[in-house]
C-alpha cells in the first residue's frame, strides 16, 4: 500500500491543475461569448493569404 | 435642418482611450461578427472592436478625440447594422460578479466532490475487503483536507443568506442547509479522529456542489433574461432635441443625459421626453400612455405635460420639470409606493416550505437524540445518530426542488416572448385566478390603425399611404402603416394642422381633414373614438377612419383564457364609449371606464379583499400603481418605462398571446414546484426512519440524496413548453423592428414610433 503515498497526491495535484485551469479560462473571459465562439471558428480571418 | 448627435454619457474614458457599448440588431452569423469586426477596425482611430454574440452586444475601443461617437454608429450603419448606445445597467453588472463567484464556488465544490468521492468509494470497497484501519484513516484525513477548505470557500453563498435570515429572526432554506454541511463536517472529524469505520466528507461536499448547480443555473437564467431587457431597452433609444446654452442650436441628446431645466423642442408626432412645463407654441397632446384617455387635449404656454405623451399638432417648446426617477405624476407616486409595500409581503413557495421543514428537521434530530439517551445509548452513540438524522434530511432535493422548475420555466416564458423582471413572479404568475386587462395599448395595438382599410380600393390606399409617409402627424403614421411602397413622393407640402399635398401622376394629391380636402360625407359606422381624415386624387376620394384597433389575436387569447377557468376584466381610464365596444368583442362582461389610477387600485384591493389572486396585464403611467398592487403583473413591450419597472414581466410582440403562454407555463411550472415539494416529502419520509433509527451509511446518503437531487430536476424538466400556446414562437428580431419601426424608411423623419424619436432619424438627417 505504499504506492498510495505517493499516487493519492498525485491524482490530487492532477486534480488542481484542472482547476486550476478552468479558474484561469473564467478569469480570461473564454466563457463570455460561449455562441460566438462557436461562429467565430468558420471564420477564416486568421488564415495567411496563399 | 441638421442636428448634432452628443453621446457622450455613453462613452466611458480610461488613459488614452474611450470605450462604448452597444446592443446591434440584426446579428445572425458568422460572417455579421466579421463584418461588424472588421468594418470597425478600418474606420481610422478605432483601436478594437469586439462583437458579443451570445448577448448581441458590441464593445468599441478607440482613440480618445480621434472620432465622435456618433460616427462609430454611423460606420455601423454603412457596414448595414443598426446599433444603440448601451449603458450596462448597474445591477446587471453586479449580477455578472455574482454569477462568476458562484461558478468559482462551483467550480472548486465540484473539484472536491469528485476527490472525495474517489476516496469514498474506495472506503466503502475497502469496508467489505481487506483495508487496513491506517489506509481508512489516510484517506479520511485525506478527505477532511479537501472537504475543509472546500466548505469554508464554496459554502459562502449559502452561509452569507443563513446568516442574514438569522439575524432578521427568520428561516429560510439556507439555515438547514449550512447547519447540516457544518454539522457532517465536525462529527466526521472527530470519528475520523477515533478511527471510526464513517465520515461523512463526501456527503458533506456533494450536497454542497449539488446546490450550487442549482443556484448557479437560477442565476444565468435571470441573467440572460435581463440581457435580453437590457438590450430591447437600449434599442428603444429614446432621444430628446435639447437647445444648447444659448438657446439657438439644437443638439439631439439621448433621454438618459436630460436635466432639470433643460429647454427641449418637441416636434408633432414626437413623443415627450420628460416631465415638463410648456414655454412657448400651442399643440394637443395625446396623453392615452399617461391616463389612458385616447382623446386629445389641448395644450398652450403654462401647461404641465407628461412623459410619454405624444405631441400631435404643433410644435412645442418646453422646460423640463423631472427627469429619470422623478418623471411621475404626483399622486401615481404615492399610489406607486403604498402597493409597493403591499406586494413585499409576499412570501415565497420555498421559504413557506422551509418555515414549516426547518424546525420540523430539527426537532426531529432533537427527538432522536433523546430517544436513543432514554433506550440506554452512549451519549456519542446519540448524537452522532442525531447528526445522521440532520445530515439525511439536509434539504438537498427541497432546495432545488422549486429553482429548477423556476429556471426551466423562465426559460421557456423566454421562448414564447415573456421577459420575467422578478424571481418570484413564476409563482405569482401561476396563482392568479383573476386577469384584469387596461384597454389602450394593451388589449389595442400601442398605435392606432386604419379600421375600414378593406372597404377602400387598394390602389387608392397605396397612394394615401404613400403620402402619408411624408406626414408628422399621428393619424397619418398610422395609415402609413398600410404602405406597401414605402417610397414618399417628391415635392411634399404640408400645411400645418391640416395635411399635406403632392402632385401625383400629373393630378393633384391631398391628404388632411376633409375640410382640406374639400370631400364631404360621413362614415357609415358611428363609432365615437376613431378620427376622420380624407384623401382625394383627382376625382377619387376616400374617407378613412382611423381608430385603436385590437391586438390581432386578442378575441382567440381571451377565449383561451376563459377556457382555462380565469376571470377575466378590462380596467380603463378611457371613455365609457370606448371600452364597450371592445368588452362587447371580446365578450367580457366585467368592465369599467373612465377610472384614474386611486379608482382601479381600489378595485384590485376589493377584489383582494374577496380572496382573488389577480394578475394585471397594462402599460400606461396610468397603470403603474394597479400593477404593483396586483398579485403579479405584465407589460407589454411598448408601456412606459415607470410602468415596466413595476411589472413582474414584459411581453414583446403585436399579439396578445405571450399572456396566454404565460399563464400557462405559470400553472404548469406551480403545479411541478408543488409536486416536487412532495417528492422531496416522501423522500424524507422514507429516509428519516432509516437515519432514526441508526442505520444510515454514508453510501446510503450518498445514494439518498443524489437520487432524490436527480428526481426533481428531471420533473422539473417537464415544465418546458410543449404546444401549450397557440404554437407560434415569437420572433425576436421581429420584436427589434416593431421597437424601431422607421426601418425601411431612411431619409426622412418618420413620426410611426412610440415616444421620443429614436435616434434614427436624427443620424439620418445628419447624414449626406
Amino acid at each position: 500500500m505504499n504506492v498510495l503515498v505517493y499516487l493519492v497526491p498525485m491524482a490530487l495535484a492532477l486534480g488542481l491543475s484542472a482547476l486550476f485551469a478552468f479558474l484561469w479560462s473564467m478569469r480570461s473571459g473564454q466563457y463570455e461569448d460561449m455562441d460566438g465562439a462557436a461562429w467565430r471558428v468558420l471564420s477564416d480571418d486568421d488564415l495567411e493569404d496563399s | 435642418m441638421s442636428e448634432a448627435l452628443d453621446l457622450s454619457i455613453y462613452v466611458r474614458r480610461k488613459g488614452n482611450t474611450a470605450h462604448m457599448d452597444l446592443a446591434v440588431e440584426g446579428v445572425s452569423c458568422a460572417g455579421c461578427i466579421r463584418k461588424i469586426e472588421n468594418g470597425l477596425r478600418q474606420v481610422p482611430g478605432v483601436s478594437d472592436a469586439r462583437l458579443n454574440f451570445t448577448n448581441r452586444r458590441l464593445a468599441v475601443d478607440w482613440r480618445d478625440g480621434a472620432l465622435e461617437a456618433s460616427e462609430i454608429i454611423r460606420a455601423l450603419e454603412r457596414i448595414g447594422y443598426r446599433a444603440h448606445p448601451f449603458e450596462a445597467q448597474r445591477i446587471e453588472s453586479d449580477e455578472t460578479r455574482h454569477a462568476r463567484w458562484l461558478m468559482k464556488c462551483l467550480a472548486v465544490a465540484g473539484f472536491a466532490a469528485m476527490n472525495i468521492m474517489l476516496l469514498s468509494v474506495s472506503v466503502w470497497s475497502g469496508n467489505g475487503a481487506d483495508m487496513t484501519q491506517e489506509t481508512r484513516d489516510f484517506f479520511h484525513w485525506l478527505s477532511a483536507l479537501i472537504a475543509i477548505p472546500t466548505a469554508a470557500y464554496a459554502s459562502r453563498p449559502f452561509f452569507h443568506r443563513a446568516l442574514g435570515a438569522i439575524r432578521a429572526r427568520q428561516l429560510n432554506m439556507d439555515v438547514p442547509i449550512s447547519l447540516g454541511v457544518l454539522l457532517a463536517l465536525g462529527m466526521s472529524i472527530v470519528e475520523t479522529a477515533n478511527h471510526a469505520e464513517h465520515a461523512y466528507f463526501d456527503s458533506a461536499i456533494m450536497l454542497l456542489f449539488f446546490l450550487l448547480c442549482g443556484r448557479y443555473l437560477d442565476h444565468a437564467m435571470r441573467q440572460k433574461t435581463r440581457a435580453a431587457a437590457g438590450n430591447l431597452a437600449a434599442l428603444k433609444a429614446e432621444v430628446a432635441h435639447r437647445f444648447d446654452c444659448n438657446g439657438t442650436e439644437l443638439v439631439t441628446v439621448p433621454v438618459a443625459a436630460l436635466k432639470v431645466g433643460d429647454r427641449l423642442l418637441v416636434r408633432p408626432g414626437e413623443r415627450v421626453p420628460a416631465d415638463g412645463i410648456v414655454l412657448s407654441g400651442t399643440s394637443e397632446v395625446d396623453e392615452s400612455l399617461v391616463t389612458g384617455e385616447t382623446a386629445h387635449k389641448p395644450v398652450a404656454a403654462g401647461a404641465v405635460i407628461y412623459c410619454g405623451s405624444m405631441s400631435c399638432s404643433g410644435t412645442l417648446t418646453m422646460r423640463v420639470t423631472a427627469v429619470g426617477a422623478g418623471t411621475l405624476i404626483d399622486e401615481a407616486e404615492r399610489l406607486l409606493e403604498k402597493a409597493v409595500a403591499g406586494r413585499s409581503r409576499y412570501l415565497r413557495l420555498a421559504d413557506r416550505a422551509a418555515r414549516l421543514y426547518a424546525p420540523m428537521v430539527h426537532a426531529t434530530a432533537l427527538l432522536t437524540a433523546v430517544g436513543w439517551l432514554a433506550a440506554g445509548a452512549s451519549v456519542h452513540d446519540a448524537i452522532v445518530t442525531a447528526i445522521a438524522v440532520l445530515i439525511i434530511t439536509c434539504p438537498c432535493a427541497l432546495a432545488l426542488a422549486i429553482p429548477a422548475v423556476q429556471v426551466v420555466a423562465s426559460g421557456a416564458l423566454f421562448r414564447s416572448g415573456v421577459i420575467l423582471n422578478a424571481g418570484d413572479a413564476v409563482e405569482r404568475l401561476a396563482e392568479a385566478d383573476t386577469i384584469i386587462f387596461d384597454k389602450t395599448g394593451t388589449l389595442t395595438l400601442p398605435e392606432p390603425r386604419v379600421g375600414n382599410a378593406s372597404e377602400i380600393d387598394p390602389d387608392l390606399l397605396e397612394k394615401a399611404a404613400r403620402l402619408a409617409l411624408s406626414s408628422h402627424h399621428p393619424l397619418a403614421a398610422a395609415l402609413a402603416r398600410e404602405a406597401h411602397d414605402r417610397v414618399p413622393y417628391d415635392q411634399v407640402a404640408e400645411q400645418p394642422g391640416q395635411g399635406v399635398r403632392a402632385i401625383v401622376e400629373g393630378k393633384e394629391a391631398r391628404l388632411g381633414s376633409p375640410a382640406f380636402c374639400g370631400v364631404t360625407g360621413s362614415l357609415a359606422t358611428d363609432d365615437p373614438s376613431r378620427s376622420v381624415i380624407a384623401f382625394i386624387h383627382g376625382d377619387c376620394c376616400a374617407l378613412l377612419s382611423v381608430r385603436q384597433k385590437l391586438r390581432p389575436d386578442a378575441e382567440t387569447v381571451v377565449a383561451k383564457l376563459k377556457e382555462q377557468g380565469l376571470k377575466l376584466m378590462i380596467l380603463s381610464g378611457d371613455r365609457p364609449a370606448s371600452v364597450a365596444p371592445i368588452a362587447a368583442k371580446l365578450g367580457l362582461s366585467k368592465w369599467s371606464a373612465g377610472l384614474n389610477p386611486l379608482q382601479k387600485i381600489e378595485i384590485i384591493d376589493s377584489l383582494k379583499a374577496q380572496g382573488r389572486r389577480i394578475l394585471m396585464v397594462g402599460d400606461g403611467l396610468n397603470d403603474a400603481p394597479a400593477l404593483a398592487a396586483a398579485h403579479a403583473s405584465l407589460s407589454p413591450i411598448g408601456a412606459v418605462h415607470l410602468t415596466q419597472a413595476q411589472a413582474d414581466g414584459i411581453f414583446l410582440g403585436e399579439r396578445l398571446e405571450p399572456v396566454l403562454a404565460g399563464c400557462t407555463i405559470a400553472r404548469r411550472a406551480g403545479r411541478l414546484m408543488k409536486q416536487n415539494l412532495l417528492f422531496a416529502v416522501l423522500y424524507n419520509a422514507m429516509a428519516v426512519p432509516i437515519a432514526m433509527t441508526g442505520h444510515v451509511t454514508p453510501l446510503i446518503a450518498a445514494l439518498a440524496m443524489s437520487s432524490s437531487s436527480l428526481l426533481v430536476t428531471l420533473n422539473a424538466l417537464r415544465a418546458r413548453n410543449r404546444g401549450a400556446t397557440l404554437g407560434r414562437s415569437p420572433d425576436w428580431s421581429a420584436a427589434f423592428v416593431e421597437q424601431n419601426p422607421g426601418a425601411g424608411v431612411s431619409h426622412l423623419r418618420d413620426p410611426r414610433r412610440r415616444r421620443a424619436a429614436p435616434m434614427r432619424a436624427t443620424r439620418a438627417t445628419v447624414l449626406p
